[in-house]
C-alpha cells in the first residue's frame, strides 16, 4: 500500500469498512439541516392551517349556535364555553391553547361526543382505506410505469396508456357507482357497503386509488422514457452492466424523483377521495363523518376534522420533502429554485 | 456504396476543375416555420388530439342549443313520468322527480363547462402575472411570495374551498371564487418555474445588452415562449376544475339542485344506482368523454408546443 | 505489410444508419480501419461526420432501434463483435474494451457516489472482492492525479468540477484494465491547463500498459501531439488515412488542406485574412451521390460530383480518397508550407 494512504486518511478508512459509506459525518450533517428547515416549514403552515380555519368558520353564516333544539341555558353554557362572548384576540388564543392541549371541543350533532372520539373511531377506516389504495396505487403504478416505458410502442405500452387515460377521466365516485353497479349489484362478485373483511376493502380501495395509479404510471413512464436517453445510461452500458442492474439502479433511481414530488397532490387526492367513496360504500370512516356535518353544519366537528385532515396533509407533505432530500443528492446541497 | 462505373470509362473531360458549389452548399432541404406554424402542423398531425377538439366542440354547441330546442324544463317534474327509460319523448329518459335528463344533462354542461374553463382561466391568469413577475425579478419580492406560496401550497386547496363554500353559499358565482381563492398557487409555480429556466437563456441577455426595457422583454421575448406551455396547463388544469366542481356539488356544497350540474346529476344518479343505473351512466359517460377530451388534446398541444420535438417530424 | 496478430481490432466494411421520422440518416458509409496493439490512432473530423457513431459501433452502444447495422464486421482478437450476443458483449464492455465519453456534466449518473460508479465495473467478477475493488478505484484516482481520493470516493458527481468528472470518466474506463481505450472528445468541455495534462494522461497509459487508444477529436493540435496514426473522416466516410507526418506533411486530400490551412497561427501578419473552408457538412438523409466532401471543395472536378473517388493507396500506411489522384486530373500542391497563406 503507498504511504500516504494512512496519511490522508488517517482512521476514516476502518469506520467506512464497517459503516457503508452512506453514513459519512458529512453527508449527516447536510441533511440534518434540511430536514430541520422541512419540519419548520411544516410548522408554520399548520398554524397558518389553524388561523385560516379559525377565521373562516367565524365567517359562517348563522354562528355556531342556531340549532332550535338548544335552549337559551345550555346555549349560554357552550358560548361560555367556546368563550363567544369574550373578544376575538382571546378566543383565538382560546383556541390555539385548545388544540395545543388536544382538546378539539364537542361535536354539536351528537353532543355527548367529543371531537376525538368521533375521530379515534372512525379514523381507522379512513386510514385502513387510505393507505390500501395509496400502496397500491403506487406501487402499481411504478411497475406499469417501467413496462410501459421499457416496451415502447408495443401492446404492453398500450395496455398501461389505457389504463391511465380511464384513471384520469373517471372521477373517483363515478368510478365508485360503476364498481358498485357491476361488481356489486348485477354480477354480485363482491360485497358494495362497509367494511368488515377484506373483500369489502377490494371495491372502495379500487375507486379511491384509480386516479393516482393512472397519475404515477403515467409520470413513471415519461420519466423511464426521458432518463433511458440520458448520457449516463450510454456510460452504464458501456461498462458492461447488467440489464437488470441498468434497470434497477441507473434507470429506476433516477425516474423515480419526479414521482416523489407528486406523492403529496397524490395523499391530498385520496384524502378527500375519502370524502366521497365512503359515502357511497357506507364506510363508518372520517370522511362520512365529515360530509356529513357539513351538510348538518356541525361546525366544531367541521373544525376539528378540518384541523386534523390538514395537518395530516402537512406531514404527508413533509415527509415527501424529506424522501425527495434522501432519493436525490443534488437537493441537499442547495435548494436554489423551486420549480 | 458501390460503384457502377470502372475508373477507366469516365472520359477525361470529366476531370476538369469546376470549384465549390455555393447554392448546393447551403442549402437548406427543409421550409422554415415558425414556432406557432409548426406547433399547429403538428396538433393537426395528431388524430387523437383532433378527435378530442371535434368532441369538444360538438359538446359546447350542445351545451349552448340544445336547452334552447329541447321542450323541456329542467326544473318542471311530472309526476306521471317517473324513472322513465329512453325513449322517443325523453331522450335520456327521465329521474325520479320526472324531470327530463336530456335537458338537465346539457344544461347541467353549461353550468360544469363554464365554471371549469372560467376557473381554469382566472386560476391560469393570476398565477402566471404573479409567477412570472415573482420569478423574473427576483430578489426580496421573490422570496416573499414563494414563502407565501410554499405555505398555502401546503393547506389542502380543496379543504379551504369546501370551507369558502359554506361561508359563501352556493351557486356558480360563489363556486368560482371559492375555486380561485387557492387555486392559482399551482399556476404560479409553474409560471415562476419556466420564467427563471427563460429569463437565463442567451437569449434574454441579448436583448439586455441592447438595451431592451424590463417590460418588453418579458411581453415580447419571454411570454410567447411560456405561451405554449401555458396554454397546455390551462387545458389540463379544466378537468380539475370540472372534477373540483362536481365532486363539492356531489357532497352538497356547490351547486343546489332544481339547478342542474354534471356533480349533481351524478350523486342523483348515484341515489339510484340499484335499480335506474341509466340516470348515472349518461351524465357519467359526458363527464368522463368531457374529461378524457380534454386530457389528450392537453397530451397533444403539450407534444405539439415542445420545443424539442421541433423539426423532428 | 502487418502481421495479422498485431491488429487488436479490424473495422472492415462498417455501415451504420438511423431511421427517423424524417428519413434515413446514413452516419456511417462503408468505413475500414484497423488498430495494432499499443497505438494511438486519432479520429479527426468536423460534428457529425459520423466519427462518434463509428466508434460506439464497435461496442454496440448506439440505441438499435431507431439506429441498425446496414453491413460490415467488427473484429476484436479475430472475433467478429457484430456476431456476438449481448451477454458476450457485456463481457467484452469496460473491462476489455472501455469508453470515455464527450461530456462528463452529463456522463456520470447523479444519484449514486462516484466509487460505487468506478467500481461497478467489477460486480459480475467474483475474482474481485468489494474491497479489492475499492482499493483499485483509489489507486487509479492517485494515479489520475484526483485529490483526496477517499473523499471523492464517497461524493456525488455534482460536488466536483469538470476536470474532476472528467478523471473519473478515465478512471472508469481504464479500471477494467481494457486492451483499447476509445475516447470521444475527452478534451472538449475541459480548458487548455487541464487539457494537457489528461493527454499527457493518456499517453502515459498507454506506454505503460501497452494500451491501444482510439481519440476522437476535432482539434488538430491534439492529434499532432498524441497520435501515430490519424484518419481524417467527414460525411460518414474516410477521406484520408495515415501518419501523423503523412497527414501534416504530405497531406494528400483538399480537405485536411483546407482545415491545416485555415487554422489561425501566431506566425500570421494581421492583415492577413482567414481561410475557412466555407459551407456546412452534407445533410445525411441524401447524402451526396459522388465524393462528400465535393460542395466545398475548391479543386472539385465534375466527376467529383458523380460518381465516389476509389482509395489511392500513397506509402505504406498513407491512403487517400481523392480523383485528384487520377492520372488525368491537374496536378495540385495542397501541403502546407507555413509562412503566408495566399501562396508563393
Amino acid at each position: 500500500m503507498p504511504p500516504n494512504f494512512f496519511r490522508k486518511s488517517g482512521g476514516i478508512p476502518v469506520v467506512q469498512a464497517i459503516l457503508p459509506a452512506e453514513h459519512t459525518l458529512r453527508g449527516n450533517f447536510a441533511m440534518g439541516k434540511y430536514i430541520a428547515k422541512r419540519i419548520l416549514i411544516s410548522l408554520v403552515t399548520l398554524l397558518v392551517l389553524m388561523t385560516v380555519v379559525f377565521v373562516l368558520v367565524r365567517l359562517m353564516p348563522g354562528g355556531p349556535f342556531v340549532d332550535p333544539k338548544m335552549t337559551p341555558a345550555i346555549k349560554a353554557r357552550l358560548e361560555a364555553y367556546y368563550g363567544l362572548d369574550k373578544p376575538i384576540y382571546i378566543q383565538f388564543f382560546q383556541y390555539i391553547s385548545n388544540i395545543l392541549h388536544g382538546d378539539l371541543g364537542y361535536s354539536m350533532r351528537y353532543m355527548n361526543r367529543s371531537v376525538n372520539d368521533i375521530l379515534a373511531a372512525s379514523f381507522p377506516f379512513s386510514f385502513d382505506l387510505g393507505i390500501r389504495a395509496l400502496v397500491m396505487a403506487i406501487s402499481l403504478g411504478i411497475v406499469l410505469g417501467v413496462i410501459a416505458a421499457l416496451h415502447r410502442g408495443k401492446t404492453m405500452d398500450y395496455v398501461c396508456i389505457i389504463i391511465a387515460i380511464i384513471g384520469t377521466s373517471v372521477p373517483d365516485f363515478i368510478m365508485g357507482g360503476i364498481l358498485q353497479y357491476f361488481f356489486g349489484v348485477k354480477w354480485g362478485l363482491l360485497p358494495v357497503a362497509e367494511y368488515y373483511g377484506f373483500q369489502y376493502t377490494i371495491l372502495p380501495s379500487v375507486a379511491l386509488g384509480l386516479l393516482t395509479l393512472a397519475t404515477v404510471s403515467r409520470v413513471m413512464r415519461s420519466s423511464m422514457l426521458e432518463v433511458v436517453g440520458q448520457d449516463y445510461i450510454k456510460t452504464a452500458r458501456s461498462k458492461g452492466l447488467s440489464n437488470f442492474r441498468i434497470t434497477t439502479k441507473h434507470e429506476i433511481r433516477n425516474a423515480i424523483i419526479p414521482i416523489i414530488t407528486i406523492l403529496g397532490p397524490m395523499v391530498a387526492s385520496i384524502l378527500t377521495g375519502t370524502f366521497v367513496i365512503e359515502s357511497i360504500f357506507a364506510i363508518p370512516g372520517m370522511g362520512k363523518y365529515y360530509v356529513d356535518s357539513i351538510n348538518a353544519n356541525d361546525y366544531t366537528l367541521i373544525m376539528g376534522m378540518t384541523l386534523f385532515y390538514g395537518a395530516v396533509l402537512i406531514l404527508a407533505n413533509m415527509v415527501v420533502d424529506i424522501l425527495y432530500g434522501i432519493v436525490d443528492p443534488r437537493i441537499r446541497v442547495d435548494k436554489k429554485s423551486e420549480a | 456504396m458501390t460503384d457502377t462505373v470502372m475508373a477507366e470509362d469516365i472520359p477525361a473531360e470529366k476531370f476538369r476543375v469546376i470549384g465549390k458549389n455555393i447554392t448546393k452548399m447551403d442549402a437548406i432541404s427543409r421550409p422554415s416555420l415558425s414556432y406557432t406554424q409548426d406547433a399547429w402542423r403538428r396538433l393537426k398531425g395528431n388524430r387523437v388530439a383532433l378527435v378530442s377538439m371535434i368532441v369538444l366542440v360538438i359538446y359546447i354547441l350542445l351545451a349552448v342549443f340544445a336547452p334552447i330546442f329541447c321542450p323541456y324544463d329542467m326544473a318542471t317534474q311530472d309526476a306521471n313520468a317517473i324513472n322513465l327509460g329512453v325513449s322517443a319523448q325523453h331522450w335520456f329518459g327521465t329521474d325520479s322527480l320526472g324531470r327530463d335528463l336530456f335537458v338537465r344533462v346539457w344544461e347541467g354542461a353549461r353550468v360544469s363547462l363554464s365554471i371549469g374553463f372560467a376557473a381554469a382561466m382566472i386560476n391560469a391568469v393570476i398565477g402566471a402575472i404573479i409567477g412570472c413577475i415573482s420569478g423574473y425579478y427576483g430578489g426580496r419580492l421573490d422570496m416573499f411570495i414563494m414563502r407565501l406560496v410554499d405555505v398555502l401550497y401546503g393547506i389542502p386547496s380543496l379543504i379551504v374551498t369546501m370551507l369558502v363554500m359554506m361561508i359563501l353559499g352556493r351557486g356558480v358565482k360563489c363556486l368560482i371564487i371559492a375555486m380561485c381563492i387557492v387555486g392559482w398557487i399551482g399556476a404560479c409555480r409553474f409560471a415562476r418555474g419556466e420564467m427563471l429556466r427563460l429569463k437565463n437563456l442567451d437569449f434574454v441577455s441579448a436583448a439586455r445588452v441592447l438595451g431592451v426595457h424590463n417590460r418588453t422583454i418579458i411581453f415580447r421575448h419571454i411570454l410567447p415562449n411560456m405561451l405554449g406551455l401555458l396554454i397546455t396547463n390551462l387545458t389540463m388544469a379544466v378537468p380539475g376544475a370540472i372534477f373540483s366542481e362536481a365532486f363539492l356539488s356531489f357532497i352538497g356544497l356547490g351547486i343546489a339542485p332544481p339547478n342542474s350540474s354534471w356533480g349533481v346529476l351524478a350523486k342523483e344518479g348515484i341515489s339510484m344506482l340499484r335499480s335506474y343505473p341509466m340516470q348515472l351512466f349518461i351524465p357519467s359517460f359526458f363527464i368522463c368523454t368531457t374529461m378524457l377530451a380534454l386530457n389528450l388534446l392537453g397530451d397533444g398541444l403539450r407534444d405539439a408546443f415542445d420545443p424539442l420535438l421541433r423539426g423532428t417530424d | 505489410m502487418d502481421i495479422m496478430n498485431d491488429n487488436i481490432l479490424e473495422v472492415k466494411n462498417l455501415s451504420f444508419s438511423f431511421r427517423t421520422y424524417g428519413g434515413t440518416v446514413k452516419a456511417v458509409r462503408d468505413v475500414s480501419f484497423r488498430l495494432r496493439r499499443g497505438e494511438i490512432l486519432g479520429i479527426v473530423g468536423e460534428s457529425g461526420c459520423g466519427k462518434s457513431v463509428a466508434t460506439q459501433c464497435i461496442v454496440k452502444l448506439n440505441p438499435e432501434p431507431p439506429g441498425f447495422f446496414e453491413g460490415g464486421s467488427i473484429l476484436y482478437n479475430g472475433e467478429d463483435l457484430l456476431k456476438k450476443s449481448d451477454k458476450q458483449l457485456r463481457k467484452i464492455r469496460g473491462r476489455r474494451i472501455g469508453y470515455i465519453f464527450q461530456d462528463p456534466m452529463t456522463s456520470l449518473n447523479p444519484t449514486m457516489r462516484i466509487g460505487k460508479q468506478v467500481e461497478e465495473i467489477f460486480l459480475g467478477d467474483r475474482t474481485v472482492s468489494a474491497a479489492q475493488a475499492r482499493q483499485k478505484a483509489l489507486d487509479m484516482f492517485e494515479r489520475l492525479g484526483i485529490s483526496d481520493p477517499e473523499r471523492r470516493l464517497n461524493q456525488y458527481p455534482h460536488e466536483l468540477s469538470g476536470g474532476m468528472k472528467q478523471r473519473v470518466m478515465i478512471a472508469i474506463a481504464l479500471i477494467g484494465g481494457p486492451d483499447i481505450i476509445i475516447a470521444d472528445e475527452p478534451t472538449t468541455s475541459l480548458d487548455v491547463t487541464i487539457e494537457a495534462q489528461i493527454l499527457q494522461l493518456l499517453r502515459q497509459m498507454s506506454r505503460e500498459t501497452n494500451t491501444s487508444v482510439i481519440i476522437i477529436t476535432h482539434d488538430l493540435g491534439v492529434i499532432a501531439r498524441l497520435c501515430d496514426r490519424v484518419l481524417v473522416m467527414y460525411g460518414g466516410k474516410i477521406l484520408e488515412r495515415g501518419t501523423v507526418e503523412d497527414i501534416f506533411y504530405h497531406t494528400a486530400h483538399p480537405y485536411i488542406s483546407g482545415l491545416l490551412h485555415s487554422v489561425a497561427r501566431l506566425e500570421m501578419d494581421k492583415n492577413q485574412e482567414l481561410r475557412p473552408i466555407e459551407g456546412t457538412p452534407p445533410d445525411l438523409f441524401c447524402p451526396p451521390r459522388g465524393c462528400p466532401f465535393a460542395a466545398r471543395c475548391e479543386y472539385a472536378m465534375e466527376v467529383c460530383t458523380e460518381t465516389p473517388p476509389p482509395v489511392t493507396q500513397l506509402t505504406g500506411e498513407h491512403s487517400t480518397c481523392c480523383w485528384l489522384q487520377d492520372a488525368r486530373a491537374p496536378k495540385v500542391d495542397l501541403i502546407y508550407r507555413g509562412g503566408s497563406t495566399n501562396g508563393k
